[in-house]
């Protein structure tokens, strides 16, 4: 479960990038946050793992607050905390398994892990790559893959971290319509089969729509809406984003 | 989903890998032998360096006005082996691009003698000036302009076989001159790379040129020779302080005019 | 536009203001008469060697000096590439690290840069004793000042993603350096190391002059006797070796890449 109080972020020269959120996240959810570029989705997500510090507010993962973590603490929590990125962040030249085992770093000291990953880890690692369907390519350099492929093994990254929490920051965003589905289906199986919370900040209102049990739109940094898909009407969208629907913002009918 | 766990893939054989590592370890191994490197020498050896690092300081302050004038030899000499490297460096690298020349032999060749330019150190190179033209700063200027004829060249035609089409073909299509076409399409593209790399070669001759003196080439390094052989390392440190001054105030503005071009 | 061609007259003018300076007071002591006869006698030498220098059975042969100074580049770029790692890292400027801190190891690096490998030879000589291992080390100490630089040029260029998605995961420091920082820049660093080879086999080749070992010390000794065919085969010897190795090195740079 993820709470967050009166969390405000100011900048340095003034600007408010969050401001005044109070949320809760309950396990097993499936949220999506929208917004106009800039309204803060970024930064509400990356604050939860502390990517980005917080000026003002406490969150608290599982009733541990995060915000206060120091050092090992902080890293422990941040190891139930699995991230997409949208340009994927794998190392390319490394292995696709290698990259997947990169998530387990947290489970082990420093050391150990300089010597190489235990038999149990390798096993886990290839599972999740089997969970999304491409274990055979286990052994080839990550960059040899499509941007699609990629995105699949960030996520299985996130499974071998048994994350109880994922966090996707518009994970689609440099996909084709086709694999944004592709990508959009493994991570509502996930949810739904693990039972993982998962929070996506997402560009696509009718994907946010197709997807999402509830949407958050923000705005300027404040939260100006929060309930269930239903009620996400193209009106309410437009009051979120302070202007009517534009084509952009479909993803269209091709995909869905 | 469960027939598939079982037909997870093999790992890839780590055996190239290994076999480079016991090579290169062997390389090393070899070396140091023939080397006869020894750490206990070394160790040992840190007290005589320590004694030497404490004559060198303070460094000989009255001694720098004997050297100020050498030091402009010096710089005189690196302005004017660039020069002259520059002017030749022209004419090869345009020879040495593949999309300037047409036929590969040009070309082969243009590159094979660059590479036989950049082969013999420059030290080495004002040596044999030295033997044929005698003591001063020409054999110095020789070896700095053969050395950088090489280095300009090759920083320039690699940066001539990227530059755009476009102009090139407007001016075939014009019916330009094998001259004109350089000069109007070709130019203009290169020159600010080119003068980049000259500058970048400057630097670097510079550093070439206060050292060329202990061969007899003329310019701050034969000071190097007189300290050293009367064992007055205070005027030493004087001679690598002043050169290290010049060098990095030359850096510093070569950079700097370096990024207005580009 | 008028400022322009005013700022390309200034431009113009200093530099033939310094063109007059430098060739003004050029001491031109009038080419040898016996430059012509010398030239002459070099190029024959390179066309009709001396054969029997490469193999002597005694030692002190070419073999054995090429030999010399593969091995003083080898142990130099070795010495060089280890130590200049934790430099790399201090020269390297990056969003979370005072532009002062780096600064200071820039110039750090450019201060061993600028220094002559020639005098960090003679001050090795004084520690080790004349010889190849002075050569060596004095390699070694001065090529960290151009490795480093690019090591950390590689660092600085390096994509923060993959950085970014490991501290995520709750990785500590010395594991985001395992998994995302060295994988990226291994083989940067690793051509670099063979780029740098390349050039102090050219260096090592120097240090002879100075007593620093190598076949610099035959070639110096065969110039001032006039043993012309000498001269030649040494000559020859490392024209030879330079390319080999620029070649064998190059293979191994391509398939890094």
């Amino acid at each position: 479960m993820i709470e967050l109080r009166n969390v405000s972020k100011t900048y340095p020269n003034g600007t408010k990038g969050l401001s005044n959120i109070n949320l809760t996240f309950e396990k097993g959810e499936f949220v999506v946050i929208v917004g106009l570029s800039g309204a803060g989705k970024s930064t509400l997500l990356r604050s939860i793992n502390r990517l980005h510090e917080i000026t003002e507010g406490e969150i608290r993962i599982d009733g541990k607050s995060i915000t206060a973590a120091k050092g090992a603490e902080l890293r422990r929590i941040r190891r139930d905390i699995g991230m997409v990125f949208q340009s994927f962040n794998l190392v390319k030249r490394s292995s696709v398994l290698r990259n997947v085992l990169a998530g387990r770093v947290g489970y082990h000291s420093g050391l150990r892990t300089l010597l190489g990953f235990p038999k149990a880890d390798i096993h886990l690692a290839l599972q999740a790559l089997d969970r999304v369907n491409i274990a055979e390519k286990a052994y080839i350099r990550a960059d040899q893959l499509s941007g699609g492929q990629q995105q699949r093994v960030a996520i299985a990254r996130v499974l071998a971290q048994e994350a109880k929490i994922i966090l996707a920051d518009e994970p689609v965003a440099s996909l084709d319509p086709l694999t944004t589905k592709q990508v959009m289906d493994d991570l509502k199986r996930i949810n739904q089969e693990l039972g993982i919370t998962t929070i996506v900040n997402l560009h696509y209102i009718d994907l946010a729509r197709e997807y999402a049990t509830r949407i958050v739109g923000l705005r300027a940094g404040e939260v100006v809406f929060d309930g269930p898909v239903s009620e996400a009407t193209d009106e309410r969208f437009a009051e979120i984003y302070g202007r009517p629907i534009q084509e952009d913002e479909l993803l269209g009918e091709k995909a869905l | 989903m469960n027939a598939r766990t079982k037909q997870l893939p093999k790992p890839p054989g780590k055996l190239k890998h290994a076999l480079t590592f016991v090579i290169v370890l062997f390389l090393l191994w070899g070396s140091a032998v023939q080397t006869e490197a020894s750490i206990g020498r070394l160790i040992s050896g840190i007290p005589n360096m320590w004694d030497l690092l404490k004559e060198m300081f303070p460094p000989n302050w009255a001694y720098f006005d004997n050297i100020v004038n050498p030091m402009l030899d010096t710089i005189r000499m690196a302005i004017a082996g660039t020069t002259f490297g520059a002017v030749f460096a022209i004419p090869l690298s345009i020879l040495a691009a593949r999309n300037m020349v047409r036929s590969p032999w040009v070309y082969q060749i243009a590159r094979f003698i660059l590479n036989l330019l950049r082969t013999i150190p420059d030290l080495l190179l004002a040596a044999i000036f030295v033997a044929i033209f005698g003591l001063g700063l020409i054999p110095g200027i020789l070896a700095l302009a053969v050395f950088s004829v090489g280095l300009i060249a090759k920083l320039t035609y690699e940066s001539l076989e990227t530059i755009d089409r476009g102009p090139l073909e407007a001016m075939t299509s014009v019916g330009a001159s094998k001259l004109q076409w350089i000069a109007f399409g070709v130019v203009p593209q290169i020159l600010p790379h080119f003068i980049s790399y000259v500058l970048y070669t400057f630097e670097i001759n510079v550093r070439a040129a206060a050292v060329l003196g202990l061969v007899g080439a003329g310019g701050i390094g034969l000071y190097y020779e007189k300290t050293l052989g009367f064992l007055e390392y205070d005027k030493t440190n004087s001679i690598i302080l002043l050169t290290l001054a010049v060098v990095l105030a030359i850096d510093y503005f070569s950079t700097k005019l370096r990024e207005k071009l580009l | 536009m008028n400022r322009n061609r005013w700022l390309h007259w200034l431009i113009a003018i200093a530099l033939v203001l310094i063109y007059v300076w430098t060739f003004w007071d050029i001491r031109f002591s009038g080419i040898k008469e016996t430059a012509g006869k010398i030239t002459r006698s070099i190029i024959q030498g390179i066309f009709s060697p001396d054969w029997d220098y490469v193999y002597l059975p005694d030692g002190e042969d070419l073999l054995r000096g090429l030999l010399d100074t593969l091995a003083i580049a080898a142990l130099g770029t070795f010495i060089s590439a280890v130590l200049c790692i934790p430099f790399a890292f201090w020269a390297a400027a990056s969003r979370n690290k005072s532009k002062a801190l780096s600064g200071a190891g820039k110039f750090v690096l450019s201060f061993i840069r600028t220094f002559p490998e020639i005098v960090m030879a003679l001050l090795f000589i004084k520690a080790v004793g004349p010889g190849s291992f002075a050569g060596a080390l004095a390699l070694g100490l001065h090529s960290i000042g151009m490795l480093g630089k690019l090591f950390s040029e590689e660092v600085e260029n390096m994509d923060a993603g993959p950085t970014e998605a490991l501290i995520a995961t709750g990785a500590s420091r010395l594991q985001v350096l395992w998994f995302a920082v060295i994988p990226q820049v291994l083989p940067g660093f690793l051509s670099y190391t063979l780029y740098r080879f390349e050039i102090n086999v050219r260096s090592a080749t120097i240090l002879g002059i100075i007593g620093a070992g190598g076949i610099g010390t035959p070639l110096i000794f065969a110039l001032t006797t006039r043993h012309w065919d000498r001269v030649g085969i040494i000559l020859l010897g490392i024209i030879v070796t330079v390319t080999l190795i620029d070649l064998i090195s190059g293979y191994f740079r391509r398939k890094l890449a």
